[in-house]
């Protein structure tokens, strides 16, 4: 055999492959590639990291040095003696006053605790819809248990009201066969008598000593103000929202330009005039002698203000329909009713879904507006009596850090679940 | 032999106001209408008897009365004589300051955050996050006090500024920073400074046309003219010029240290609560803004880059004659009613004692008059001509980008 | 048929309105409750506690007109008001009495149909300023920043103030004492200006009150009392006459340590007409004889609630000044009781 000697070497196999270099492996690269690209990136990371030391240095010897156990701003001082660091104890002080308002019987938190747990699982089946439906039926039933729960008094008010809604409802769908705008009309009216009638009822079977002891509207304060306002506003205005954009989009053209004027009218005003209407103005316009609480004249206005925002909500998502449904709607013989009842709303709720989250988190936050017109919320509680008391007077920075806390950790998770939800709901492939 | 014969006429049955789909709507409308009179009529009667039980009348006469409160920013002529309705105007006035400066700034800062949400650079990307979220997430009400107490906290009084030998110099010996706000030079013009006014007015046309000229240079011959420094010089010599040749006749009203002993006087004052306001408004709506513009940008297909690429051009090009473009007509819309939320917003200058419309006609005149109806009539009626105009704007601009199918 | 049952509501919310148009003391009466409009919080005259009990000045004259009229203090419902809304829920009815810290003037008693029942605390807008600028009268305050706080008269003297000695100034307007508080401390105005009892309130919360003075100039006079609605001159004359009794109870050295001695009967035909023991006072109010003793025993006479509230042993630390009795040289000076 005679090897071939022009060749004087050769490689019979392959060399072991090298690691990348330093600088395009790892972290290095990672660093590389996504802080020091280029001078630009470089700048902005060298800022950025500035801006955080600054911002570290600055807070967390407050924060970390800070004092959870005494009872009023002068002790806390005299403890901390010149060092930096915060007087938490305002938030231990005062924690249930700043959850609960001030006036609210303290023997009775357990009741508005409750009613919030069980807001969760009853919005939970609304929420996510891999639940079993039958969960429908509490979230149908926890108004009323709610109302229960946080007002209190008798119990036949709430037995009262569910009984009519079943009333009306029983009417409904005994004459929906033949017409439906006779059978909503009567289950409203059936609804409006068995209401009348329960409230002689009431009167007769209300006890002297109620299981739960009645606590007035204008006793809620605190946080817990900020959530019943935000979730009984939000609920309230969805079907009111939801006839408003019909209302909008109908060929009639009295009810057309109705529903324009008032959303027109509605988005066109800050809520803050609103509220002043609800609090110095509207008890004008009330018969003589009636006295709604504030409370409740405050929740009419925000409902008004939300079912307009969520009316433009719902618009938007019927003209985004395609025609065709519609179309399909009337070619199947379907009237008005039902073509809008089993075809068009369901589909146009659910592309409005992440828009009526968007409003309903900007609604809660607005809810803190009413601080401005004496109501006592969260921000109201601070500013008012708490910052008022000789106690706490002058502690600002942890009180305001505590409030936007609590409104950022609901809103954040909200709008985390409308974004998970519209990933679910995005049925198109791109 | 056929013989055409109407339809049996139909007899008209009250029923079929119900049932009969021609006449049903008519019947909706009819009943609507009803029910609307109604209740204005009794809300209307309610007032009525409300009133006269009262011994009250509905009555704009308080308009013309001495206000009798003196005010802080005062855009146009005012004392504590001037009447509620001048008061009133100098509200208008302030909510329309603050909100224009809102709007300006929280559009920068909105189109920074956005486009930098989408940087390559991972702690500007998250940090960007953050902003946006822990704005978004927390009322606004709560910044606004929050920015406030960061201002009040964070600048020294004025008193450091003041006397022989103060604390703290000016800075650059003509700006003052206090927690009442900033205090800067005031420019003066004499008669020939309106000149030289007039002659920056005449430069900035002269880059203007300089720019034309050069274009259309550029694309008849193909010849490029340099554009950043000519313009530059054509901005500021020949100010300069005219300024020293008139013998300097624009002077700077600079703060005084000396002249009182509780604040500078002299220069202008821009004030805390307005700065405040501003910012608290700026930033709040600058996450929203920037969340619009992320959108927007992404919602420009990558098959649009590529191809703009594919034609050679570079990618500043590519984002300013393709990406931008496109992106405003989803960026615009929102944009838009983000002002319109910021003029809204603006009525929390309650909060912060500014004096806007809600702070001086809705605020004091209404506590000194009484006249709640009246002054919360005014204020509405106010803010929904701002928002009809702005909505007005809106639809204009809506039409004038619509995507042209032929 | 929704016509109809429209026309029901209608017709009912009709009677409703016709039943409920009675004098505000049935109303009271009916609903057990006194709905009391006060401030949102001002130490020592209306503000609540940590435990949400409302207390001071202001909230000791609701206490003792429910005691009068209801035979129990506690039974007061208390309606936080500002400076903006106090008018309205008052003629709304939404209160039936406001008692927080409001100022008589003219065009209230007569323009917005209220009826001022008397004066509970004589007070004068004045200044407060730090030592530091040595400042010694408020003519010196020529180009001061001045913190307000708004919705009340307050403004209006200090702009008249300012017009009539000539000297400028900047207001700052405040929404609430504490934020106005900080704008001080900070620095961020000069002066703070409001009623003089509001002042030394204030100045009481500080960390070192002595570093803070109160002007000797008091621009305005301020004379802050309870009111009503107009035209229900029964319920007026409830809330008249339990003020009254206060200070009369003071002049007559009725306490509350020594009232039941007294309801005993005593050599004094006043005090036993005060008291219920003698004459029928209380059933031309509409009351028992015994109204005037519930009042007075709820909180003492306006000389115990001063001192308890806002008098020199409490941090707010006022002397009674101009609201000493007319035998000691002040203005209190209650009509006789017969």
């Amino acid at each position: 055999m005679e090897e071939h000697l022009s060749v004087s070497f050769v490689r019979t196999e392959p060399l072991p492959q090298l690691p990348p270099p330093a600088t395009e492996q790892g972290i290095v690269k990672w660093l590389r590639e996504n802080l020091f690209s280029g001078w630009l990136n470089t700048l902005l990371t060298v800022l950025s990291l500035i801006f955080i030391y600054k911002l570290a240095s600055d807070t967390l010897p407050w924060l970390l040095n800070g004092i959870w156990n005494t009872d009023s701003l002068a002790e806390c001082r005299e403890i901390l003696d010149g060092t930096t660091g915060a007087c938490f104890s305002v938030l231990t002080d005062r924690w249930n006053q700043l959850l609960f308002g001030f006036k609210y019987p303290s023997e009775q938190y357990w009741r508005p605790t409750l009613a919030f747990v069980l807001l969760i699982v009853a919005a939970a089946p609304v929420l996510f819809f891999d639940l079993p439906r039958k969960m429908l039926i509490f979230t149908g039933l926890y108004p009323f248990i709610a109302f229960y729960l946080i007002w209190g008094g008798t119990i036949w008010t709430p037995i009262f009201a569910l009984l009519g809604f079943v009333v009306g409802y029983v009417v409904y769908s005994r004459l929906v066969r033949n017409s439906f705008a006779t059978a909503f009309f009567s289950g409203i009216a059936a609804a409006l008598v068995s209401w009348w009638l329960g409230g002689f009822l009431t009167d007769l079977l209300a006890s002297e000593t109620p299981a739960l002891e009645a606590v007035q509207s204008r006793d809620m304060g605190g946080f817990m103000l900020n959530m019943i306002l935000g979730t009984v506003c939000v609920s309230l205005s969805l079907p009111i929202g939801i006839v408003l954009a019909l209302g909008r989009q109908s060929d009639m053209p009295i009810i057309k330009w109705i529903c324009v004027v008032f959303i027109e009218f509605i988005r066109g005003v800050p809520l803050i005039t609103l509220l002043f209407v609800a609090n110095v103005v509207l008890a004008y316009f009330l018969p003589p002698g009636t006295s709604f609480d504030l409370i409740l004249r405050v929740i009419i206005m925000i409902t008004m203000f939300a079912s307009a925002y969520i009316a433009e909500v719902i618009r938007g998502g019927l003209a985004a329909l395609p025609k065709g449904q519609y179309e399909a709607a009337d070619s199947l013989g379907l009237d008005y009713a039902q073509a809008m009842r089993l075809i068009i709303l369901p589909q146009a709720l659910k592309i409005s879904i992440p828009g009526i989250v968007n409003v309903s988190v900007g609604l809660f936050k607005d809810t803190t507006l009413v601080s401005v017109i004496s109501m006592f919320d969260l921000v109201g509680m601070i500013r008012g009596p708490i910052l008022a008391s000789t106690d706490w007077n002058g502690v600002y920075w942890e009180l305001f850090l505590f409030a936007s806390l609590l409104f950022f950790v609901v809103c954040y998770s909200i709008s985390q679940y409308s974004q998970w939800l519209e990933r679910r709901l995005q049925t198109d492939h791109r | 032999m056929t013989t055409i014969t109407d339809p049996p006429k139909e007899q008209f049955r009250l029923s079929m106001l119900l049932n009969d789909t021609r006449y049903r709507s008519l019947t909706f409308q009819f009943i609507a209408l009803l029910l609307l009179i109604a209740a204005f009529a009794y809300l209307g009667s309610n007032l009525i008897t409300n009133l006269r039980a009262a011994g009250l009348n509905i009555s704009y006469g308080f308009l013309g009365e001495p206000a009798g409160y003196d005010i802080n920013q005062r855009p146009i002529e005012y004392t504590s004589q001037s009447t509620h309705l001048r008061a009133s105007i100098v509200g208008i006035i302030n909510t329309l300051i603050v909100a224009f400066l809102a709007c300006v700034t929280a559009t920068i800062f909105g189109v920074i955050a956005g486009v930098l949400r989408l940087s390559k650079n991972w702690i500007v990307r998250k940090l960007m996050a953050i902003y946006v979220e822990a704005f978004r997430n927390v009322p606004v009400l709560i910044w606004i006090l929050i920015i406030f107490f960061i201002m009040t906290a964070a600048l020294p009084s004025a008193r450091v500024y003041l006397g022989e030998d103060p604390e703290r110099d000016l800075f650059l010996g003509l700006f003052a920073f206090t927690n009442r706000g900033i205090v800067m030079p005031l420019p003066v013009f004499q008669p020939l400074g309106w000149a030289v006014l007039g002659v920056f007015i005449a430069s900035v046309f002269g880059v203007i046309a300089y720019r034309r000229y050069a274009t259309k240079l550029l694309y008849d011959t193909g010849k490029l003219l340099p554009m950043g420094w000519p313009s530059l010089a054509i901005l500021i010599l020949p100010t300069i010029i005219a300024f020293y040749l008139l013998g300097q006749p624009i002077t700077l009203d600079r703060p005084d240290p000396l002249a009182n002993r509780f604040n500078l006087q002299g220069g202008v004052t821009i004030l805390g609560s307005l700065i405040a306001l501003w910012f608290a408004l700026a930033i709040y709506t600058g996450a929203f803004i920037a969340e619009n513009v992320r959108a927007g940008i992404q919602a420009i297909s990558k098959g649009q880059t590529e191809a703009a690429a594919s034609l050679g051009m570079r990618p500043g090009r590519i984002m300013n004659l393709v990406i931008l473009p496109q992106a405003l007509r989803v960026i615009i819309p929102p944009l838009i009613s983000n002002y319109l939320n910021i003029t809204k917003n603006s009525s929390l200058a309650i909060a912060v004692g500014y004096m806007d419309v809600t702070g001086t006609l809705g605020g004091i005149t209404l506590n000194q008059t009484g006249r709640a109806i009246e002054t919360v009539l005014l204020l509405m009626l106010f803010y929904l001509l701002i928002s009809l105009g702005i909505s007005a704007v809106m639809n204009v601009y809506n039409k004038s980008i619509r995507l042209k199918e032929r | 048929m929704k016509k109809s049952v429209f026309l029901g509501a209608l017709t009912v919310a009709g009677l409703a309105a016709g039943a409920a148009a009675a004098g505000t003391m049935d109303d009271v009466k009916a609903r057990g409750t006194l709905n009391c409009g006060v401030t949102t919080g001002l130490v020592g005259f209306a503000a609540p506690d940590s435990n949400g009990e409302w207390n001071g000045f202001d909230v000791a004259v609701c206490r003792a007109v429910a005691a009068a009229v209801l035979g129990d203090a506690s039974a007061v419902e208390f309606v936080p008001t500002t400076g903006k809304t106090r008018f309205t829920a008052l003629a709304s009815g939404e209160i039936d009495m406001l008692a927080r810290n409001t100022t008589w003037t003219f065009s209230r008693d007569v323009d917005l149909k209220f009826e001022f029942v008397g004066v509970n605390y004589y007070d004068g807008q004045g200044f407060m300023i730090p030592k530091e600028l040595g400042v010694s009268s408020a003519k010196e305050l020529d180009g001061a920043t001045v913190c307000i706080q708004t919705g009340t008269t307050t403004e209006l003297n200090l702009a008249d103030f300012f017009r009539s000695n000539n000297i400028s100034y900047e207001p700052v307007p405040i929404e609430t004492n504490a934020e106005a508080q900080q704008q001080y401390l900070a620095g961020a105005c000069d002066v703070y200006t409001t009623d003089a009892s509001g002042l030394a309130a204030t100045r009481a919360t500080f960390e070192n009150p002595g570093d803070h003075v109160l002007l000797p100039e008091i621009i305005s006079k301020e004379p802050l009392g309870p009111l009503v609605r107009h035209g229900d001159n029964e319920w007026g004359d409830v809330v008249r006459w339990t003020l009254n009794a206060l200070i009369s109870a003071e002049e007559l050295g009725v306490t509350s340590t020594n009232i039941d001695e007294m309801a005993a009967g005593t050599d004094n035909p006043e005090i036993n007409r005060l008291l219920g023991t003698e004459g029928t006072l209380g059933e031309m109010l509409g009351l028992d004889a015994e109204w005037a003793m519930r009042a007075i025993k709820t909180n003492g006479n306006y000389g115990e609630i001063f001192a308890k509230n806002i008098g020199e042993d409490t941090p707010i630390g006022l002397a009674r000044g101009l609201n000493a009795q007319w035998t000691d040289g002040g203005l209190l000076y209650s009509p006789p009781f017969r």
